[in-house]
């Protein structure tokens, strides 16, 4: 399986990723002009949406794998299993 | 192009669904038994609604040419009701001869509870039991990376599982190679806000390839559309992937997991267009 030529990626998804990019700051606008803005700084969600933010601007190759662990709850190795029967 | 939907719970959609379907060349669906947006009281409303997925469901599908597959269980989301649960897993065998039963789905967790892992245990004990199928669905959102690994731990924990008759769905970026590491097949579901969007599905087969993955639009009674996957196919044109690579994602890849069911009969072969009755695939397994 190839992957567009990075050019033709680019000019495929410009216009989608300016959209979605101006959703997004949409999105904090309004966060941002509600009352109550300082009691966001301790909602974790707060930090994870910066923290994704952090991501977008790296140079990772798998931005979108290491958003979704950002907002994923950790997993347990040890937890306790259920056992076959029969 | 003909596709397949592998996930589509039809019971909670429009005939017009249907028919949109059917132009849009939609040869087979499967419908795993699911939630129905409200906790049932009782085992008889499962007993009800398992005649509707084996009775009823094919003859509306057919009337579109459209072949109806069904999977059961109880969900992982009622699975937090254990005493309900065994009632209605007691009662599955009653219908794992009907036709259209591909197998034993879709069990899997929600938020990951200690109930949940319990009856999602018991459904493997009854397919390692009757040797059918398994269908898996993974949890949403945040518990969806967690859910996965406990689900791929309780499978791997089970010496009587065979990877190639398991497919874990709604894998998306994070959890796909769980999957596909492990041999098992998987879905990605073309979901609004919660899941998969075409776009990041087509992304994700050119990270992993083509083998033991197919694309679902679970299309329900919430926001959903059951032509998803027609846009998952437009969505790899766009982007000039070849013909093969598609049809084996969206049509072949769910054929071949299908075909391993225990009540398997081989579809009719269609006449070329030169008018050459081609002779029928024999299954491969």
């Amino acid at each position: 399986m190839n992957p567009l030529p990075a050019p033709r990626a680019l000019e495929q998804f410009f216009l989608e990723a300016r959209c979605k990019l101006l959703d997004l700051a949409g999105i904090l606008d309004r966060v941002g002009r509600g009352a109550d803005l300082d009691s966001l700084t301790a909602d974790a969600r707060t930090e994870k949406i910066h923290k994704a933010l952090g991501i977008l601007m790296s140079a990772a190759p798998n931005k979108a794998e290491l958003i979704q662990k950002l907002f994923s709850l950790a997993y347990d190795p040890e937890w306790k299993r259920p056992s076959p029967r029969f | 192009m003909k596709y397949i939907d592998p996930h589509i719970h039809m019971i909670s959609r429009t005939t017009d669904d249907y028919q949109r379907m059917a132009y849009a060349q939609c040869a087979a669906i499967s419908e795993p038994a699911f939630w129905a947006g409200f906790d049932r009281g009782t085992a008889a409303g499962f007993h009800d609604y398992f005649r509707q997925l084996t009775e009823y469901e094919p003859r509306r599908a057919a009337l579109f040419h459209i072949k109806h597959y069904c999977w059961l269980c109880i969900n992982a989301k009622e699975a937090e009701n254990v005493s309900l649960s065994r009632e209605v897993i007691a009662m599955i065998p009653e219908f794992l001869s009907k036709p259209n039963v591909l197998g034993i789905g879709e069990i899997g967790l929600n938020k990951n509870t200690a109930n949940e892992a319990t009856i999602f245990q018991e459904h493997l004990d009854l397919a390692a039991k009757t040797n059918e199928l398994i269908l898996i669905h993974t949890p949403h959102l945040e518990d969806k990376y967690k859910g996965t690994r406990m689900i791929v731990d309780m499978l791997k924990n089970d010496p009587r599982v065979k990877p190639h008759r398991v497919c874990i769905d709604h894998v998306e970026e994070h959890t796909v190679k769980l999957a596909l590491d492990g041999g098992f097949w998987c879905g990605m579901t073309l979901y609004p806000t919660t899941k998969c969007t075409p776009s990041r599905a087509c992304d994700i087969i050119e990270m992993v390839g083509t083998d033991r993955i197919m694309a679902n639009s679970a299309g329900d009674w919430g926001k959903s559309d059951p032509l998803a996957v027609p846009e998952l196919i437009q969505e790899m044109k766009r982007r000039g992937h070849s013909e093969a690579d598609i049809k084996k994602v969206v049509f072949d890849n769910p054929l071949t997991f299908w075909r391993q069911a225990n009540n398997w009969k081989e579809w009719p072969p269609e006449p070329s267009l030169n008018g050459a009755v081609p002779q029928p695939v024999k299954a491969g397994y």
